[in-house]
């Protein structure tokens, strides 16, 4: 991997830090190291959640516990969640693409504070390690991840408080993420570079950050309070001592409601930065764009407690949240326009990376309607706590973020390595997935529909055909990464040579060579002030000569 | 002899990464406080409501007397006001008086701390005796760890200000710019915290 340092530099950028694969293994401070370094870590513990989902899969093919214990059906629930959430989706959405792509589009050479940024990563694997080794030394946290006391007081202590220091550790890293963004964006753009020519993913980690650094404190406080009572047996949120779990639970979807929106937000950027440069358009409204990022940012602050309908929340405060829940719906349903008005007469090249974001787009509309069915309370007391809940959420984290992720790695693969991916393993990765997706998680709205209750390893037998259609459905899943694993390896060696800017695409990080130089350009950041200018030049280009041709006319 | 050449290239790479911008460590710092803010608005809040919902159980003890916190406050007001004149002093190249002040900031917090263990010591009521025991020491405690570590910071800038080859000076005042800014935040939280859990 030759890197080619531009001359003025090249004292201060000499590097006697491990050169090649080495330094994706050191603690170096370069954002696009440091980026890769989220993906690949977050990418083997979404195989490690994925195996254990799988295996919770298998077991729920019969209405008996029989492939595994009840209670280790609880800790690998438990886990799956957890790692899925803190472990991959979150770093991955904002530290793996947020560190690669923002110095670039704010025209920086690296992030406001390279060291602070190393820590926040170099946080992940350690806490992850906390996270699974619990099950080995002590068995883990059986409460699910949201640990809701009084469950999480009176089983599995050991594990449980492993548990929380695990997210103690993430959340720490994902504060430190979220100010390093915020000073990024806000005080490293280049001069004369304003805000309102940002590409998009800009503003949607702007608004992701404000989220971290407001919300995620209050679930650390909260996690404090909880191993207080594991540990010193205080009564914070247990009834026994004269506490009140209804109090954990509002600060808890304090931060775990917006934490979806720190899962979804940044997907919605990566998105928007995809769609214009298959469809070679510019992005649909791009103002409304930022105006309903901001708009989800600050409603999403104050919907928290539509997770506690049936927490005995009193008639106002539902009546309060299910109107600001419903309100979610207009910002998110002027994004989704907006993608399909970006589309709409575009020349669209069907490849892997558009595939999985109109995948992207297919199944956050079915995630936010059941969304908003969830935000009504006479439908939520009905289906609270069963597979429809189940089913709403797989369809927003994975049918959304999970899906944006595979279609960033597609679009942003021959940035990070120098080569193509292979389109046509894409496309079929593409099509197992998306069938294996909604063949797995579509039938789950029916079976809540139908009362049966989430969390739980044993079921009624009546439930067992949809049960297994469903399994069926996350084989395929599983078996749609081995061509992903294949082809990104395969193509890290043997892929087509990209070039520096295979997509002609007219966002900043495409205007030097792939890959990167460690100080991003040689020479001066370039001034991007259209980012989504696809097409006007052709439009100009047109319209000139006609002009001529009159002219000609005219003599 | 590799630690050395990390180390060596560790600061070569700073100088490439970060002289390309001014600094914007004091940004980050606010930012982060924000967040510790929201930490303590959490517990707030958490006191807030156990205060409207949750009634003190009839057997259990949990009183506060005013004279030892109102000196508290008192005392972690006036600190505020050295570290000021700390910053001022620093301003105009008196590093004499910088330090002083800051020494005297310091004694202020340790006086705090101290005030705050001997109130422990003598409240009638311990950690596990009911809720707002609990909910009490882990408000006070939690800004108390605030306030240590406020304390050992004033003391390392006091140190470096001190040190010969000037680390803190009237050119770099970020490490006393940082230290002030981040006690002026414990000392407000100490006056929300004085209203909300002893006048309310």
């Amino acid at each position: 991997m030759t890197i080619s340092i531009p001359p003025t530099s090249q004292q201060s950028t000499e590097s006697l830090q491990p050169k090649g694969w080495l330094r994706y293994f050191s603690f170096s401070l370069d954002h696009k190291v440091i980026g890769l370094q989220y993906l690949v870590c977050g990418f083997i513990f979404y195989l490690i959640g994925g195996a254990l989902a799988s295996a919770i899969r298998v077991e729920l093919t019969s209405p008996i516990s029989d492939f595994m214990a009840r209670d280790v059906y609880n800790q690998v629930l438990t886990l799956h969640g957890t790692i899925m959430i803190f472990l991959w989706i979150v770093p991955v959405v904002n530290g793996a693409f947020g560190n690669y792509l923002i110095p670039f589009y704010v025209g920086a050479r690296d992030m406001a504070f390279p060291r602070l940024n190393a820590v926040a990563f170099w946080l992940i694997p350690p806490a992850g390690l906390l996270l699974i080794s619990s099950y080995f030394i002590t068995g883990a946290a059986q409460s699910g991840w949201t640990a809701y006391p009084p469950l999480s007081i009176t089983t599995a202590e050991a594990g449980q408080i492993i548990w929380i220091l695990s997210v103690l550790l993430l959340g720490g890293s994902s504060i430190f993420g979220g100010i390093n963004f915020i000073a990024t964006i806000l005080k490293l753009r280049r001069p004369g570079l304003k805000l309102m020519q940002l590409p998009m993913y800009c503003w949607a980690m702007l608004g992701t950050s404000v989220l971290v650094v407001l919300s995620t404190p209050v679930l650390a406080g909260t996690l404090v309070l909880l191993s207080f009572d594991i540990v010193a047996h205080t009564g914070f949120f247990n009834p026994v001592l004269g506490g009140n779990v209804i109090v954990y639970q509002h600060l808890f979807w304090f931060y775990s409601h917006p934490a979806v929106y720190i899962m979804v937000l940044p997907a919605f950027g990566l998105v928007s930065e995809i769609l214009p440069v298959h469809c070679r358009k510019p992005l649909f409204g791009y103002p409304t764009m930022v105006y309903s990022i901001m708009a989800i940012v600050v409603l999403g602050l104050v919907v928290w407690a539509h997770h506690m309908f049936t927490s005995g929340t009193p008639p106002w405060m539902r009546l309060f949240f299910t109107i600001a829940t419903a309100f979610i719906a207009v910002p998110t349903g002027i994004k989704f326009f907006n993608w399909v008005a970006t589309l709409w007469g575009g020349r669209i090249s069907l490849n892997s990376a558009i595939l999985f974001s109109c995948g992207f787009i297919v199944n956050f509309v079915l995630g936010g309607i059941t969304g908003v069915a969830l935000a009504q309370v006479p439908f939520d007391v009905h289906v609270h706590d069963t597979y429809f809940v189940v089913a709403h959420f797989h369809y927003i984290v994975y049918g959304g973020s999970v899906f944006v992720i595979f279609a960033s790695i597609y679009h942003w693969y021959p940035k990070f390595t120098g080569r193509m991916l292979d389109e046509n393993l894409g496309r079929f990765h593409f099509l197992i997935t998306f069938i294996g997706f909604n063949l797995c998680f579509a039938p789950q709205h029916w079976l809540g529909l139908n009362g049966m209750p989430r969390r739980v390893a044993e079921y009624d037998p009546q439930f067992t055909f949809i049960n297994q259609l469903s399994s069926v459905g996350a084989l395929l899943m599983a078996v749609s990464t081995l061509p992903f694993l294949w082809n990104v390896f395969h193509s890290a060696f043997k892929g087509r040579i990209a070039g520096d800017n295979p997509w002609e695409a007219l966002t900043p990080e495409w205007l030097t060579s792939s890959p990167p130089p460690i100080e991003n350009w040689v020479g001066e950041a370039p001034l991007v002030s259209e980012p989504y200018g696809y097409g006007m030049r052709k439009i100009k280009q047109k319209v000139d000569p006609t002009e001529e041709d009159l002219g000609g006319n005219s003599k | 002899m590799t630690t050395l050449a990390s180390k060596e290239e560790t600061s070569k790479e700073e100088v490439a990464h970060d002289s390309h911008h001014p600094d914007y460590r004091m940004f980050g710092l606010a930012a982060f406080l924000i967040a510790d803010g929201m930490t303590f608005a959490g517990f707030f809040a958490a006191y807030l409501t156990y205060k409207a919902v949750n009634p003190l159980l009839p057997d259990a003890i949990y009183e506060l007397e005013l004279p030892l916190p109102t000196l508290n406050t008192i005392l972690l007001l006036v600190s505020s006001a050295t570290f000021h004149r700390a910053g001022t002093a620093l301003k105009k190249d008196d590093s004499k008086k910088c330090q002083r002040w800051l020494l005297i900031t310091a004694s202020l917090g340790l006086a705090f701390l101290a005030s705050q263990m001997f109130e422990y010591f003598t409240l009638p009521f311990g950690l596990t005796d009911n809720l707002y025991a609990s909910t009490f020491y882990a408000l006070t405690g939690f800004h108390g760890l605030h306030v240590t570590l406020g304390a050992i910071m004033i003391f390392i800038v006091w140190w470096q200000a001190r040190s010969p080859d000037g680390r803190v000076t009237s050119k770099n005042q970020f490490p006393l710019e940082a230290a002030e800014l981040y006690w002026h935040f414990v000392d407000g939280i100490w006056v929300i915290l004085f209203i909300i859990l002893y006048l309310l």
